[in-house]
């Protein structure tokens, strides 16, 4: 690719919403560029728009103005080269485990490959995230955090060029959180994947991300920092408990977050 | 065959109107045969609760039944009259002396088939109906109308127009059973469709889905539930309705025969007949619920 530094590109990017109000500015003046391997977080106090900057990656939504590329294409509408993972998992009840990979594996590859491609295809993606254990069970049956997990297989199995992530991991404790966002550390660096990641946890962003964009507080938010995490990787998250670059990261989000964008509950 | 006539009268009056039909009978559904097979006699107060009030029920039913019949002289049977003339019409449910004399089998069974007919025919056009409604806006917004104003009229109203069309009393009730029944159904699967987690829908446009596949592995499994509530619906009005149909109609059916022991002055016969239709329409329902419980997956609730 020609143009890896700037894989995907966000060219002044304004989102606005019509309600009955009137129109409600959600995003304005987004630039950003994710690099090919980078793993970015979108991190904001709740209304700032980051789920809304992620739809719009995804293609799920249009922006009013502005452009959006990924590998030099623009994003006209969602597509699997762009895989999801949704904040509630998103998984189809009626539909096993196994199925609910397989529908994705068999959407992308039915074309160039049999049926026993497809079905190893949609195993190797449920034994990276250790599940084949579970694989003829339905979301109802398993946990909240076996479900995204699941939620990742899928996405994972398409072989996507772009992963993202709307709070993946939010509705999850902590401890199944962590655990997760460990697995996930291990899987990005195998498959070398690019991820952008919503998040509002700033251990989850630094642990995880080389980039984290901090965003300002909405209506018409924008992107107020992009911070570097330059720590290396494999990162293990006991040794960066007191690491002091770790623990430098965590204090410029922190002072974002609560100082420069202290978040007011205000006038609706 | 005692247990069942007698079981049935609490449960039955909710029938006549349809909306009200769920929930009361969903809730005797449940309650009344669940806990009884789960604990054996251990819970005895769940028992007690499970068997006593529906007993009491009926025993006061019987009771004012009794009171009215013996204090008034409005020519209602006693219970005991009715019982004894219910043994020799069920001892012969399959009899048959030309059209017009029937066994109660014969009268039951016409009436389910003709209910069957049109409320098979109201499924095959109101079900893909209710899926394009549901679907496309604009389906939606040329439809509600008619829908709004079709809806509320009394099936019977359209006994004219069927027997003007089709020029026979056995397609003009199953045609009335058709128009009264297909109304849930539509509705039912057109909210179910719209009612669709947008979650699911961007699965498919994240997996870029074809339509087809859309259809099988989202929106038919999310709908079902719907369209299964539609579907009872449907099938209670049609069976509420057939009744009146057939008084009308004449020939072979429930209704017919309630409407022919009238002239005959045959009170207990009718009496026994309330009790059939009753029981018909409770199992129909309890049959429904139950294929309605096997596709409703737990998270499709929340």
């Amino acid at each position: 690719m020609s143009n890896d530094a700037k894989y995907i590109d966000i060219q002044n990017v304004e989102q606005t919403f019509k309600t009955k109000k009137g129109n409600f500015p959600a995003l304005r003046d987004i630039h950003l560029s994710v690099a090919k391997g980078e793993f970015v977080a979108l991190i904001g106090h709740s209304g700032c728009g980051k789920s809304t900057l992620l739809n719009l990656i995804a293609g799920l939504t249009t922006p009013t103005q502005g452009v959006l590329l990924c590998a030099d294409r623009e994003i006209a509408g969602p597509g699997p080269e762009r895989a999801v993972v949704f904040q509630n998992h998103s998984l189809l009840p009626w539909l096993t485990c196994f199925e609910n990979v397989y529908l994705a594996v068999e959407r992308v590859f039915s074309a160039t490959e049999n049926k026993a491609q497809l079905k190893a295809r949609t195993e190797a993606a449920l034994a990276l995230v250790g599940l084949m254990p579970a694989a003829q069970k339905r979301p109802g049956e398993i946990s909240g955090g076996m479900k995204q997990r699941v939620g990742i297989a899928r996405a994972l199995s398409m072989e996507p060029k772009v992963l993202l992530m709307d709070e993946p991991f939010g509705a999850l404790d902590a401890l199944t959180r962590a655990k997760l966002q460990d697995e996930l550390l291990e899987i990005v660096a195998r498959t070398q994947s690019t991820v952008v990641m919503v998040t509002h946890d700033v251990d989850e962003a630094v642990l995880l991300s080389d980039k984290i964009v901090m965003m300002t507080n909405g209506p018409a938010a924008t992107i107020g920092e992009v911070l570097s995490v330059d720590l290396p990787r494999p990162r293990n998250r006991v040794a960066l408990a007191d690491d002091p670059k770790y623990l430098q990261c965590r204090k410029a989000v922190i002072d974002f977050l609560y100082t420069r964008q202290a978040h007011v509950e205000k006038v609706a | 065959m005692v247990a069942a006539v007698f079981h049935s009268p609490l449960e039955a009056p909710p029938v006549p109107a349809v909306a009200p039909t769920t929930s009361p009978l969903a809730k005797a559904m449940t309650s009344t045969p669940a806990p009884i097979p789960r604990k054996p006699a251990r819970d005895l107060r769940g028992l007690w609760m499970a068997v006593l009030p529906p007993v009491m029920g009926l025993a006061c039913l019987v009771l004012i039944w009794q009171l009215i019949a013996s204090t008034s002289n409005s020519g209602i049977p006693k219970p005991l009259e009715t019982w004894a003339q219910a043994v020799t019409v069920f001892s012969d449910p399959f009899y048959s002396n030309g059209p017009n004399d029937q066994g109660v089998g014969w009268n039951v069974l016409a009436s389910l088939k003709r209910v069957a007919i049109g409320f098979g025919l109201a499924a095959l056009v109101g079900i893909p109906a209710g899926f394009a409604i549901g679907r496309f806006e604009f389906l939606s917004r040329m439809f509600n109308p008619l829908i709004s104003l079709l809806r509320p009229v009394s099936p019977l109203a359209w006994l004219p127009i069927g027997l003007l069309v089709f020029k026979g009393a056995d397609p003009a009730a199953v045609w009335t059973i058709f128009i009264c029944s297909i109304w849930p159904m539509i509705i039912n699967t057109a909210v179910g469709v719209q009612r669709v987690p947008q979650d699911y829908m961007n699965v498919a446009r994240v997996l870029n889905l074809s339509e087809w596949k859309i259809f099988t592995k989202i929106l038919f499994p999310a709908v079902l539930p719907y369209l299964l509530t539609g579907v009872r619906l449907a099938v209670g009005t049609a069976w509420l309705v057939i009744v009146a149909a057939e008084m009308l109609t004449g020939g072979v059916g429930i209704g017919f025969w309630v409407w022919d022991e009238w002239n005959n002055l045959n009170v207990s016969s009718i009496i026994i007949a309330i009790f059939v239709i009753g029981i018909v329409g409770l199992l129909l329902e309890f049959a429904l619920i139950k294929v309605a419980t096997l596709f409703t997956f737990e998270e499709v609730k929340s």
